[in-house]
């Protein structure tokens, strides 16, 4: 039999099932491989000798009807968990520990998920390399020196180099499917209101969504499945008839009318990229699915968009962190001494660039210019989709404009960095689901990502179609674990 | 539009957030460098364009006012960085 950690997170929830392999073996082989690969820097906090208890716990008296049974997980820190310390990758929650369960937590617990630990992000999310936490950059495992991609880049690292069966991160701009893109692995962010943002920290509440990363579309089907529900404690929840996503899984796309839009096709997009996409093109014509020329007129506007957007959702969301009632606090003359010391030494310079520019686009006198006129704009980007989707099922085009860059690389440049999330944004902005599936390699040998992406709630639709690329693809990832001596 | 020194000071007053001038200067620089990249959408004519505010354009549910979590006094004042009996402590704000 091959290792255990070799396994898809279906395969192992197989075997368990089967009595093939225990929780507790499955358990110790992740924990076992963590450990050793310290070097990758994916771990924020680690729950170990906690997750090999509650794995014995299972293994007693196993309940073969949960979907993942007794099966290890480490999730991104930015998920709150009950008695497991929460950071954020910030200085700031340092040292914080939650007095309650994040819902798409809770719902891995109840269905037999055992967490194992706590993995690195950018700090609040706010990066697209991993390179802001307060906690350490993140290696990719594709090769040394390499970004992970951000913000979910601990949650990237840890799936590619096999220290959890499957994670979950969460996505506001791309930071579950750019990552995914750079390792070589499969990423998700689910239609606005689908997951709940129940104890998720918050970055940007109008585009946040949590969303899971995996091995393969099979196994994304699964957890997706086990994330999404309605959920009274997230004001925008909505309520919509969540499918069997594993079941229903199927290759078949005959006919489904498939979009290229035409404003994708950027200046100075690497060959590869472009190949990539043509490749798409074809295996989707050869499996009978129509492709149809589209086009979504204000692409180019989405990046400014959300640096309007975010940035002034951050800034009121970030408002909460004053040093009073939990987190880190440093000492003042005065009340607003003492906010102003934490605030400057808790948060890092990302953060602080964010919550400034957010300040100043909702600040008196610039409101109606920047804030009011980004909304407006992101009505047209979200009308742009509309009008597209009543022609095709679904819209395919590549994840990231590039595959993972050195690290250090981008770092003292914003906008160079931003830019990597230009095919990511506009779908958070139009609230859209979309998916990441590794489908190819550059000439460094570093994977690149195709995305599709679906009608609102229309998850189903984007997995079958990502299904039937990976089947023609066949994408492997070539990972070394040159970081174990 | 630029952004100068005194106001990136004004902004980092209104986010409470200190930063000295070397700080405010760099800052400033990238904040220049961002906001050249957002002016990019005074190219487009919003004026009949209502704001998209929300996603999810539905009204927000009411529920019922109901304690959920109780008891749970302890463990809150743990994560608190000072504090006195069942209260947080923060620098006098009365003289």
């Amino acid at each position: 039999m091959s290792n255990i950690i070799d396994l898809k997170l279906v395969e192992l929830v197989d075997k368990i099932k089967k009595k093939e392999l225990s929780s507790t073996e499955v358990t110790i082989d992740f924990i076992e491989r963590s450990k050793k690969s310290k070097k990758l820097n994916a771990y924020i906090s680690e729950n170990y000798e906690n997750a090999i208890k509650k794995a014995k716990i299972f293994d007693q008296k196993p309940d073969f009807k949960k979907k993942l049974p007794g099966i290890p997980i480490a999730v991104k820190d930015l998920f709150c968990t009950k008695n497991i310390r929460t950071t954020a990758g910030s200085k700031i929650l340092e040292n914080f520990v939650p007095t309650y369960e994040s819902t798409v937590t809770q719902n891995i617990l109840d269905e037999g998920g055992i967490i194992i630990g706590k993995l690195n992000c950018d700090e609040f999310a706010m990066g697209s390399s991993n390179e802001t936490s307060y906690f350490g950059n993140v290696q990719n495992p594709i090769s040394e020196n390499l970004v992970p991609g951000g913000s979910s880049g601990g949650s990237s690292s840890a799936l590619a180099a096999k220290l959890t069966p499957a994670t979950i991160g969460t996505d506001t701009g791309g930071s579950i499917r750019q990552p995914a893109s750079f390792t070589g692995t499969v990423g998700l962010k689910p239609t606005y209101g689908s997951c709940s943002r129940y104890g998720i920290v918050a970055f940007a509440s109008s585009l946040d969504q949590a969303g899971p990363m995996t091995h393969d579309v099979k196994d994304c089907s699964l957890m997706l499945e086990i994330m999404s529900n309605y959920d009274t404690k997230d004001s925008t929840s909505v309520e919509f008839k969540r499918e069997n996503y594993l079941d229903n899984l199927n290759e078949n796309i005959k006919g489904k009318k498939i979009g290229i839009p035409k404003e994708y096709r950027v200046d100075g997009m690497p060959k590869e990229i472009d190949e990539l996409w043509e490749k798409g093109i074809e295996i989707i014509k050869k499996n009978g699915g129509e492709i149809v020329e589209i086009s979504l007129p204000n692409t180019n506007y989405a990046l400014p968009t959300y640096y309007i957007v975010a940035p002034a959702e951050a800034s009121s969301n970030l408002a909460r962190y004053d040093g009073v009632k939990y987190g880190f606090r440093s000492k003042g003359e005065n009340l607003i001494d003492m906010y102003e010391k934490t605030r400057s030494e808790g948060f890092g310079d990302e953060v602080k660039r964010r919550i400034m520019i957010g300040t100043y686009v909702l600040s008196s006198g610039y409101y109606d210019a920047y804030y009011l006129k980004a909304q407006k704009v992101r009505r047209l980007i979200k009308n742009d989709f509309d009008e597209a989707y009543k022609k095709v099922d679904a819209i395919l085009t590549p994840s990231t404009p590039s595959s993972a860059f050195k690290i250090g690389e981008k770092l003292n440049d914003p906008v160079s960095m931003y830019l990597n999330d230009i095919f990511t944004v506009p779908i958070n902005l139009a609230g859209l689901p979309a998916i990441s599936i590794p489908a190819g390699h550059d000439k460094k040998g570093y994977p690149l990502g195709l995305q599709v992406i679906g009608k609102a709630f229309d998850e189903q639709s984007i997995l079958n179609i990502a299904f039937a690329l990976e089947k023609n693809i066949s994408f492997k990832n070539n990972i070394t674990d040159w970081w174990i001596k | 539009m630029t952004i100068d020194l005194k106001t990136v000071k004004h902004i980092s007053k209104l986010s409470r957030i200190s930063i000295d001038d070397n700080k405010a200067k760099k800052l400033g620089k990238d904040l220049n460098s961002i906001f050249s990249f957002i002016e990019k959408l005074n190219e487009l004519d919003t004026k009949n364009t209502e704001p998209l505010t929300s996603i999810a354009e539905t009204t927000l549910k009411l529920r019922k006012d109901e304690i959920k979590s109780e008891n749970i006094r302890e463990d809150i004042l743990k994560n608190s960085p000072d504090k006195n009996k069942d209260f947080f402590v923060v620098p006098k704000v009365v003289e």
